[in-house]
Protein backbone atom coordinates (compact mmCIF):
# COMPACT_ATOMS: atom_id res chain seq x y z
CA UNK A 1 0.00 0.00 0.00
CA UNK A 2 1.51 3.18 -1.05
CA UNK A 3 2.14 5.85 2.07
CA UNK A 4 3.04 2.85 4.59
CA UNK A 5 6.55 2.24 5.06
CA UNK A 6 7.83 -1.13 5.90
CA UNK A 7 8.20 -1.45 9.22
CA UNK A 8 10.76 -4.12 9.17
CA UNK A 9 11.50 -7.00 11.48
CA UNK A 10 11.03 -7.33 15.42
CA UNK A 11 10.19 -9.33 18.28
CA UNK A 12 7.19 -9.67 20.21
CA UNK A 13 6.61 -7.09 23.60
CA UNK A 14 3.04 -8.49 24.11
CA UNK A 15 0.03 -10.75 22.25
CA UNK A 16 -3.47 -11.91 22.42
CA UNK A 17 -5.91 -13.96 20.54
CA UNK A 18 -8.96 -12.52 19.85
CA UNK A 19 -11.85 -14.38 20.24
CA UNK A 20 -14.83 -11.76 20.74
CA UNK A 21 -13.89 -9.28 18.02
CA UNK A 22 -15.45 -5.81 17.09
CA UNK A 23 -18.81 -6.12 14.61
CA UNK A 24 -16.30 -5.33 11.50
CA UNK A 25 -14.09 -7.99 12.54
CA UNK A 26 -16.63 -10.87 13.17
CA UNK A 27 -15.52 -13.29 9.92
CA UNK A 28 -11.56 -13.53 10.95
CA UNK A 29 -12.04 -14.21 15.00
CA UNK A 30 -9.85 -15.71 16.29
CA UNK A 31 -6.97 -13.83 15.29
CA UNK A 32 -3.79 -13.00 16.93
CA UNK A 33 -3.03 -9.49 17.97
CA UNK A 34 0.55 -8.37 19.33
CA UNK A 35 2.78 -5.29 19.77
CA UNK A 36 6.02 -5.64 17.86
CA UNK A 37 9.00 -4.25 19.39
CA UNK A 38 10.44 -3.39 16.24
CA UNK A 39 14.39 -3.24 15.21
CA UNK A 40 13.85 0.47 14.15
CA UNK A 41 13.34 1.04 17.75
CA UNK A 42 9.38 2.45 18.15
CA UNK A 43 6.46 -0.22 18.93
CA UNK A 44 3.51 -0.91 16.20
CA UNK A 45 0.41 -3.19 17.16
CA UNK A 46 0.11 -5.61 14.10
CA UNK A 47 -1.49 -8.80 13.46
CA UNK A 48 -0.06 -12.18 13.18
CA UNK A 49 -0.48 -14.73 10.82
CA UNK A 50 0.14 -18.26 10.04
CA UNK A 51 1.26 -19.87 13.32
CA UNK A 52 0.86 -18.26 16.47
CA UNK A 53 3.81 -16.27 18.63
CA UNK A 54 4.84 -15.71 22.70
CA UNK A 55 6.68 -12.79 24.02
CA UNK A 56 10.21 -13.15 22.55
CA UNK A 57 9.57 -14.65 19.55
CA UNK A 58 11.02 -12.86 16.41
CA UNK A 59 8.73 -12.02 13.57
CA UNK A 60 8.88 -10.18 10.03
CA UNK A 61 6.72 -8.07 8.75
CA UNK A 62 4.94 -9.53 6.17
CA UNK A 63 2.56 -6.64 4.34
CA UNK A 64 -0.27 -4.16 4.94
CA UNK A 65 -3.54 -4.95 4.50
CA UNK A 66 -6.36 -2.09 4.94
CA UNK A 67 -3.54 -0.26 6.70
CA UNK A 68 -3.14 -2.70 9.22
CA UNK A 69 0.46 -4.73 9.67
CA UNK A 70 0.64 -7.90 9.29
CA UNK A 71 3.67 -9.67 10.48
CA UNK A 72 4.86 -14.05 10.70
CA UNK A 73 7.18 -15.57 12.44
CA UNK A 74 10.64 -15.95 11.59
CA UNK B 1 -19.85 15.53 49.67
CA UNK B 2 -23.13 16.37 51.10
CA UNK B 3 -25.36 14.08 49.26
CA UNK B 4 -25.12 10.48 46.99
CA UNK B 5 -27.88 8.43 44.77
CA UNK B 6 -27.75 5.52 42.71
CA UNK B 7 -29.54 3.57 40.80
CA UNK B 8 -29.61 -0.08 40.74
CA UNK B 9 -26.63 -0.99 37.63
CA UNK B 10 -28.33 -3.77 35.51
CA UNK B 11 -30.15 -4.58 32.34
CA UNK B 12 -33.13 -2.61 32.46
CA UNK B 13 -35.01 -2.41 28.90
CA UNK B 14 -37.83 -0.09 29.70
CA UNK B 15 -36.03 2.26 30.97
CA UNK B 16 -34.25 5.48 28.83
CA UNK B 17 -30.91 7.22 29.74
CA UNK B 18 -32.69 10.71 31.30
CA UNK B 19 -35.05 8.50 33.12
CA UNK B 20 -31.87 6.39 34.84
CA UNK B 21 -30.26 9.84 35.05
CA UNK B 22 -32.97 11.91 36.67
CA UNK B 23 -33.55 9.12 39.27
CA UNK B 24 -29.90 9.04 40.37
CA UNK B 25 -30.17 12.75 40.64
CA UNK B 26 -33.37 12.87 42.61
CA UNK B 27 -31.45 9.99 45.25
CA UNK B 28 -29.09 12.50 45.93
CA UNK B 29 -31.04 15.60 46.16
CA UNK B 30 -33.15 13.98 48.91
CA UNK B 31 -30.22 12.68 50.26
CA UNK B 32 -28.96 15.94 51.18
CA UNK B 33 -32.04 17.84 51.23
CA UNK B 34 -30.93 20.44 49.10
CA UNK B 35 -33.60 22.24 46.79
CA UNK B 36 -32.66 21.48 43.10
CA UNK B 37 -33.42 25.49 43.15
CA UNK B 38 -29.72 25.66 44.76
CA UNK B 39 -27.88 23.53 42.38
CA UNK B 40 -25.53 26.41 40.46
CA UNK B 41 -23.72 24.45 38.23
CA UNK B 42 -24.37 20.48 36.57
CA UNK B 43 -21.46 18.25 35.06
CA UNK B 44 -22.72 15.23 33.37
CA UNK B 45 -20.24 12.20 32.77
CA UNK B 46 -20.88 10.16 29.67
CA UNK B 47 -19.33 8.38 27.29
CA UNK B 48 -20.97 7.57 24.10
CA UNK B 49 -24.99 8.13 24.76
CA UNK B 50 -24.84 9.51 21.14
CA UNK B 51 -23.57 5.69 19.47
CA UNK B 52 -25.37 3.62 22.35
CA UNK B 53 -28.67 5.31 22.01
CA UNK B 54 -28.89 8.40 19.83
CA UNK B 55 -28.43 11.16 22.08
CA UNK B 56 -26.52 14.23 21.96
CA UNK B 57 -26.90 17.33 24.45
CA UNK B 58 -27.24 15.31 26.99
CA UNK B 59 -26.21 17.57 29.91
CA UNK B 60 -29.32 20.45 29.60
CA UNK B 61 -31.48 17.33 28.29
CA UNK B 62 -30.82 15.52 31.87
CA UNK B 63 -30.45 18.60 33.97
CA UNK B 64 -33.86 20.50 33.35
CA UNK B 65 -35.95 16.79 33.19
CA UNK B 66 -34.81 16.53 37.23
CA UNK B 67 -35.43 20.07 37.62
CA UNK B 68 -32.59 22.29 37.38
CA UNK B 69 -32.76 25.81 37.28
CA UNK B 70 -32.52 26.96 33.31
CA UNK B 71 -29.74 29.66 34.47
CA UNK B 72 -27.18 27.52 35.30
CA UNK B 73 -24.88 25.74 33.18
CA UNK B 74 -25.40 21.91 32.52
CA UNK B 75 -21.55 20.56 30.74
CA UNK B 76 -21.57 17.37 29.50
CA UNK B 77 -17.86 15.66 30.21
CA UNK B 78 -16.39 12.73 28.12
CA UNK B 79 -13.62 10.77 29.16
CA UNK B 80 -13.43 7.68 27.99
CA UNK B 81 -14.56 5.28 31.29
CA UNK B 82 -13.22 7.92 33.37
CA UNK B 83 -15.99 10.48 32.21
CA UNK B 84 -18.06 10.96 35.41
CA UNK B 85 -14.13 10.77 37.61
CA UNK B 86 -13.09 13.67 35.29
CA UNK B 87 -16.91 15.39 35.58
CA UNK B 88 -16.13 15.06 40.01
CA UNK B 89 -12.75 16.48 39.03
CA UNK B 90 -14.10 19.47 37.62
CA UNK B 91 -17.08 20.13 39.52
CA UNK B 92 -14.75 19.39 42.43
CA UNK B 93 -12.22 22.92 41.18
CA UNK B 94 -15.15 25.06 40.48
CA UNK B 95 -16.21 24.01 43.81
CA UNK B 96 -13.07 24.81 45.90
CA UNK B 97 -12.20 27.60 43.78
CA UNK B 98 -15.18 29.50 45.49
CA UNK B 99 -17.20 30.01 42.32
CA UNK B 100 -20.38 27.14 43.15
CA UNK B 101 -21.64 26.54 46.98
CA UNK B 102 -23.39 23.50 45.55
CA UNK B 103 -22.38 21.66 42.43
CA UNK B 104 -24.49 18.95 41.58
CA UNK B 105 -22.14 15.46 39.06
CA UNK B 106 -23.77 12.93 37.55
CA UNK B 107 -22.49 9.67 35.43
CA UNK B 108 -24.67 7.90 33.21
CA UNK B 109 -24.71 4.89 30.52
CA UNK B 110 -27.70 3.43 28.72
CA UNK B 111 -25.80 0.18 26.99
CA UNK B 112 -28.07 -2.73 26.70
CA UNK B 113 -30.22 -1.93 23.92
CA UNK B 114 -27.07 -2.83 21.54
CA UNK B 115 -25.83 -6.02 20.70
CA UNK B 116 -22.85 -7.25 22.08
CA UNK B 117 -20.45 -6.71 18.71
CA UNK B 118 -21.71 -3.17 18.57
CA UNK B 119 -21.25 -2.35 22.27
CA UNK B 120 -17.49 -3.92 21.52
CA UNK B 121 -17.09 -1.58 18.63
CA UNK B 122 -18.44 1.17 20.07
CA UNK B 123 -15.84 0.56 23.24
CA UNK B 124 -12.73 0.41 21.31
CA UNK B 125 -13.68 3.57 20.23
CA UNK B 126 -12.00 4.85 24.02
CA UNK B 127 -8.49 3.82 21.95
CA UNK B 128 -6.57 5.10 18.71
CA UNK B 129 -9.09 3.81 16.36
CA UNK B 130 -6.44 4.51 13.88
CA UNK B 131 -3.74 2.07 15.13
CA UNK B 132 -4.79 -0.76 17.39
CA UNK B 133 -8.33 -0.35 17.26
CA UNK B 134 -7.82 -0.62 13.36
CA UNK B 135 -5.54 -4.01 13.49
CA UNK B 136 -9.17 -5.51 15.46
CA UNK B 137 -7.93 -4.69 19.32
CA UNK B 138 -11.04 -4.81 21.31
CA UNK B 139 -10.88 -3.02 25.28
CA UNK B 140 -10.65 -7.32 26.31
CA UNK B 141 -7.77 -7.07 23.92
CA UNK B 142 -5.62 -4.44 25.01
CA UNK B 143 -6.07 -5.94 28.82
CA UNK B 144 -5.44 -9.04 27.64
CA UNK B 145 -1.57 -8.13 26.32
CA UNK B 146 -1.42 -6.21 29.53
CA UNK B 147 -1.78 -9.16 31.25
CA UNK B 148 -0.04 -11.48 29.36
CA UNK B 149 3.66 -9.09 29.89
CA UNK B 150 2.41 -8.52 33.29
CA UNK B 151 2.25 -12.43 33.61
CA UNK B 152 5.77 -12.47 31.45
CA UNK B 153 7.32 -10.10 34.15
CA UNK B 154 6.01 -10.91 37.34
CA UNK B 155 5.13 -14.52 37.20
CA UNK B 156 1.48 -13.37 37.56
CA UNK B 157 -0.72 -16.69 36.86
CA UNK B 158 -3.61 -17.28 35.46
CA UNK B 159 -5.19 -17.91 38.93
CA UNK B 160 -4.35 -14.97 40.84
CA UNK B 161 -6.28 -12.96 37.80
CA UNK B 162 -9.20 -15.71 38.50
CA UNK B 163 -9.22 -14.58 42.07
CA UNK B 164 -9.97 -11.05 41.38
CA UNK B 165 -13.35 -12.01 39.95
CA UNK B 166 -13.97 -14.50 43.02
CA UNK B 167 -13.61 -12.17 45.37
CA UNK B 168 -15.73 -9.43 43.44
CA UNK B 169 -18.47 -11.41 42.30
CA UNK B 170 -18.63 -12.58 46.53
CA UNK B 171 -19.22 -9.07 47.35
CA UNK B 172 -21.66 -8.29 44.56
CA UNK B 173 -23.34 -10.79 45.66
CA UNK B 174 -23.91 -9.13 48.66
CA UNK B 175 -24.87 -5.78 47.10
CA UNK B 176 -28.66 -5.18 46.59
CA UNK B 177 -27.53 -2.51 43.50
CA UNK B 178 -25.18 -4.59 41.86
CA UNK B 179 -25.66 -5.96 38.36
CA UNK B 180 -25.06 -9.80 38.75
CA UNK B 181 -25.38 -10.65 42.35
CA UNK B 182 -24.10 -14.59 41.74
CA UNK B 183 -21.20 -16.12 43.35
CA UNK B 184 -18.52 -17.26 41.11
CA UNK B 185 -15.94 -20.19 41.74
CA UNK B 186 -11.80 -20.55 40.17
CA UNK B 187 -13.20 -23.31 38.62
CA UNK B 188 -15.73 -21.31 36.18
CA UNK B 189 -13.55 -18.39 36.23
CA UNK B 190 -10.79 -20.65 34.69
CA UNK B 191 -13.44 -22.37 32.72
CA UNK B 192 -14.73 -19.61 30.88
CA UNK B 193 -15.47 -18.73 27.42
CA UNK B 194 -12.42 -17.18 25.68
CA UNK B 195 -12.85 -13.37 24.98
CA UNK B 196 -8.90 -12.38 24.46
CA UNK B 197 -6.49 -15.13 25.93
CA UNK B 198 -5.36 -15.45 28.75
CA UNK B 199 -8.78 -13.32 29.69
CA UNK B 200 -12.33 -15.12 29.84
CA UNK B 201 -15.75 -14.17 30.29
CA UNK B 202 -15.29 -13.86 34.15
CA UNK B 203 -12.15 -11.67 33.52
CA UNK B 204 -14.27 -8.55 32.44
CA UNK B 205 -16.83 -6.37 33.51
CA UNK B 206 -20.40 -6.04 32.21
CA UNK B 207 -22.10 -4.34 30.18
CA UNK B 208 -24.85 -2.37 32.04
CA UNK B 209 -27.38 0.35 32.27
CA UNK B 210 -27.20 2.82 35.46
CA UNK B 211 -26.56 6.48 36.94
CA UNK B 212 -25.09 7.57 40.12
CA UNK B 213 -24.81 10.96 41.42
CA UNK B 214 -23.57 13.26 44.31
CA UNK B 215 -23.71 16.67 45.48
CA UNK B 216 -20.99 19.60 46.50
CA UNK B 217 -20.50 22.01 48.53
CA UNK B 218 -17.71 23.97 50.22
CA UNK B 219 -16.46 22.66 53.81
CA UNK B 220 -17.72 25.53 55.39
CA UNK B 221 -21.10 25.45 54.49
CA UNK B 222 -21.34 21.76 54.52
CA UNK B 223 -23.34 21.40 57.68
CA UNK B 224 -26.08 23.33 56.09
CA UNK B 225 -27.24 20.73 54.23
CA UNK B 226 -26.11 17.61 56.22
CA UNK B 227 -24.17 16.06 59.17
CA UNK B 228 -23.17 13.30 57.17
CA UNK B 229 -20.88 14.78 55.14
CA UNK B 230 -18.21 13.44 53.67
CA UNK B 231 -15.05 15.56 53.10
CA UNK B 232 -12.52 15.16 49.53
CA UNK B 233 -9.33 15.04 51.71
CA UNK B 234 -7.43 14.73 48.11
CA UNK B 235 -8.16 14.13 44.20
CA UNK B 236 -6.54 14.17 41.01
CA UNK B 237 -6.73 14.03 37.49
CA UNK B 238 -3.81 12.98 35.27
CA UNK B 239 -3.78 11.87 31.66
CA UNK B 240 -1.52 9.13 29.09
CA UNK B 241 -0.81 8.40 25.74
CA UNK B 242 -4.15 6.48 24.51
CA UNK B 243 -2.37 3.78 22.17
CA UNK B 244 -1.47 1.18 24.28
CA UNK B 245 1.69 0.72 22.02
CA UNK B 246 3.27 4.50 23.17
CA UNK B 247 3.90 3.27 26.39
CA UNK B 248 7.55 2.39 27.27
CA UNK B 249 5.81 -0.61 30.15
CA UNK B 250 2.46 -1.47 29.83
CA UNK B 251 2.28 -3.23 33.18
CA UNK B 252 2.39 0.06 34.61
CA UNK B 253 -0.51 2.32 34.30
CA UNK B 254 1.87 5.81 34.61
CA UNK B 255 -1.62 7.67 35.15
CA UNK B 256 -2.52 6.24 38.03
CA UNK B 257 0.81 6.21 39.61
CA UNK B 258 0.49 9.77 39.32
CA UNK B 259 -2.93 10.51 40.06
CA UNK B 260 -2.55 8.67 43.13
CA UNK B 261 1.07 10.14 44.18
CA UNK B 262 -0.40 13.94 43.46
CA UNK B 263 -4.04 12.92 46.09
CA UNK B 264 -1.80 11.30 48.77
CA UNK B 265 0.10 14.76 49.10
CA UNK B 266 -3.08 16.78 48.88
CA UNK B 267 -4.42 14.52 51.71
CA UNK B 268 -1.19 14.27 53.25
CA UNK B 269 -1.88 10.71 53.79
CA UNK B 270 0.06 7.42 52.22
CA UNK B 271 -1.30 4.06 51.33
CA UNK B 272 -1.08 3.17 54.66
CA UNK B 273 -3.79 5.01 55.54
CA UNK B 274 -6.36 4.24 53.15
CA UNK B 275 -8.46 1.63 54.97
CA UNK B 276 -10.78 0.86 51.72
CA UNK B 277 -10.68 1.61 48.09
CA UNK B 278 -12.67 1.26 44.88
CA UNK B 279 -10.62 0.17 41.96
CA UNK B 280 -11.38 0.10 38.41
CA UNK B 281 -11.49 -3.29 37.65
CA UNK B 282 -12.92 -3.12 33.96
CA UNK B 283 -10.81 -6.40 33.57
CA UNK B 284 -9.27 -8.33 36.18
CA UNK B 285 -5.68 -7.75 35.53
CA UNK B 286 -6.50 -3.56 36.19
CA UNK B 287 -7.65 -4.39 39.61
CA UNK B 288 -4.27 -6.19 40.09
CA UNK B 289 -2.35 -3.32 38.36
CA UNK B 290 -3.99 -0.45 40.12
CA UNK B 291 -3.48 -2.03 43.35
CA UNK B 292 0.52 -1.88 42.58
CA UNK B 293 0.40 1.79 41.38
CA UNK B 294 -1.10 2.81 44.14
CA UNK B 295 1.24 1.28 45.96
CA UNK B 296 -1.41 -1.00 48.22
CA UNK B 297 1.38 -3.78 47.17
CA UNK B 298 4.81 -4.07 45.11
CA UNK B 299 4.87 -3.71 41.89
CA UNK B 300 4.60 -7.44 40.91
CA UNK B 301 3.39 -8.62 44.03
CA UNK B 302 -0.68 -7.51 43.23
CA UNK B 303 -1.70 -10.70 41.92
CA UNK B 304 -0.28 -13.38 45.03
CA UNK B 305 -2.00 -10.45 47.55
CA UNK B 306 -5.00 -10.96 45.48
CA UNK B 307 -5.06 -14.40 45.86
CA UNK B 308 -3.99 -14.34 49.55
CA UNK B 309 -7.20 -12.75 50.38
CA UNK B 310 -4.88 -9.22 51.64
CA UNK B 311 -8.08 -7.43 49.48
CA UNK B 312 -10.95 -9.02 50.94
CA UNK B 313 -13.88 -7.28 53.01
CA UNK B 314 -11.75 -8.57 56.00
CA UNK B 315 -8.38 -8.06 54.80
CA UNK B 316 -5.61 -5.90 55.05
CA UNK B 317 -6.87 -3.43 52.60
CA UNK B 318 -10.36 -3.88 51.09
CA UNK B 319 -10.87 -3.60 47.49
CA UNK B 320 -14.41 -3.37 46.05
CA UNK B 321 -16.41 -4.40 48.50
CA UNK B 322 -19.36 -3.24 46.20
CA UNK B 323 -18.35 -5.75 43.44
CA UNK B 324 -16.09 -3.56 41.63
CA UNK B 325 -17.12 -3.19 37.87
CA UNK B 326 -16.94 -7.04 37.21
CA UNK B 327 -20.22 -7.93 39.59
CA UNK B 328 -21.70 -4.52 40.82
CA UNK B 329 -21.70 -3.85 36.86
CA UNK B 330 -20.12 -0.84 34.43
CA UNK B 331 -22.47 1.15 33.26
CA UNK B 332 -18.89 3.08 31.50
CA UNK B 333 -20.34 6.67 32.47
CA UNK B 334 -21.58 6.20 35.89
CA UNK B 335 -18.77 4.26 37.02
CA UNK B 336 -16.69 7.22 38.45
CA UNK B 337 -19.21 9.01 40.44
CA UNK B 338 -20.81 5.34 41.19
CA UNK B 339 -17.46 4.39 42.80
CA UNK B 340 -17.30 7.44 45.13
CA UNK B 341 -21.09 6.84 45.92
CA UNK B 342 -19.74 3.23 47.12
CA UNK B 343 -16.77 4.75 49.42
CA UNK B 344 -19.33 7.08 50.97
CA UNK B 345 -21.65 4.38 51.82
CA UNK B 346 -18.35 2.40 53.59
CA UNK B 347 -17.51 5.71 55.41
CA UNK B 348 -21.21 6.43 56.44
CA UNK B 349 -21.15 2.88 57.54
CA UNK B 350 -23.87 2.45 55.58
CA UNK B 351 -22.73 -0.57 53.75
CA UNK B 352 -24.89 -3.39 55.69
CA UNK B 353 -23.46 -7.03 55.48
CA UNK B 354 -20.33 -5.22 53.46
CA UNK B 355 -19.76 -2.90 55.86
CA UNK B 356 -15.84 -2.81 57.01
CA UNK B 357 -14.25 -2.97 60.22
CA UNK B 358 -12.35 0.54 60.03
CA UNK B 359 -13.74 3.57 57.37
CA UNK B 360 -12.32 6.65 58.45
CA UNK B 361 -10.85 6.87 55.00
CA UNK B 362 -11.66 5.77 51.84
CA UNK B 363 -10.06 5.74 47.86
CA UNK B 364 -11.57 5.36 44.45
CA UNK B 365 -9.81 5.23 41.14
CA UNK B 366 -11.73 5.60 37.98
CA UNK B 367 -9.99 4.61 34.83
CA UNK B 368 -10.83 5.59 31.16
CA UNK B 369 -9.32 3.65 28.31
CA UNK B 370 -6.70 1.81 28.37
CA UNK B 371 -5.03 4.19 30.98
CA UNK B 372 -4.99 7.31 29.31
CA UNK B 373 -7.05 9.03 31.97
CA UNK B 374 -7.21 8.34 35.69
CA UNK B 375 -9.15 10.28 38.50
CA UNK B 376 -7.99 9.19 42.11
CA UNK B 377 -10.60 10.40 44.70
CA UNK B 378 -9.38 10.25 48.61
CA UNK B 379 -12.33 10.95 50.95
CA UNK B 380 -12.68 10.94 55.03
CA UNK B 381 -15.22 11.68 57.99
CA UNK B 382 -13.41 13.10 60.89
Amino acid sequence: MSGLRDPGDGAVYTETVVWAPPQAYAADAPYQLAIVDLDAGNRLTGRIIDSRVRIGDRVRFFEYRNGVAYFRKS
Amino acid sequence: MIGIGKTAFGAFPDRDIRSLAVEAIGNAIEDSSVRPGRIEAFYLGNFAGPSFVGQNHLAPYIGMAAGLSPGIPCTRIEDACASSGSAFFHAWQSVAAGIYDVALVAGVEKMTSQPTPKVTEILAGAGDMSGEGLAGATFPALFAMIARRHMYQYGTTREHLAAVAVKNHANGAKNPLAHMRKVVTLEQVLAGKPIAEPLTLYDCSLVSDGAAALLLAPLDRAHEFTSRFVRVLGVAQTSDHVPLDQKDDITTFGAVRTAGEKAYAMAGLGPRDIELAELHDCFTIAEIVASEDLDFVAKGDGGPFAAAGCTAINGKIPINTSGGLKSKGHPVGATGVGQICDVVMQLRGDAGERQVARHRTGLAQNLGGSGATCVVTILGVR
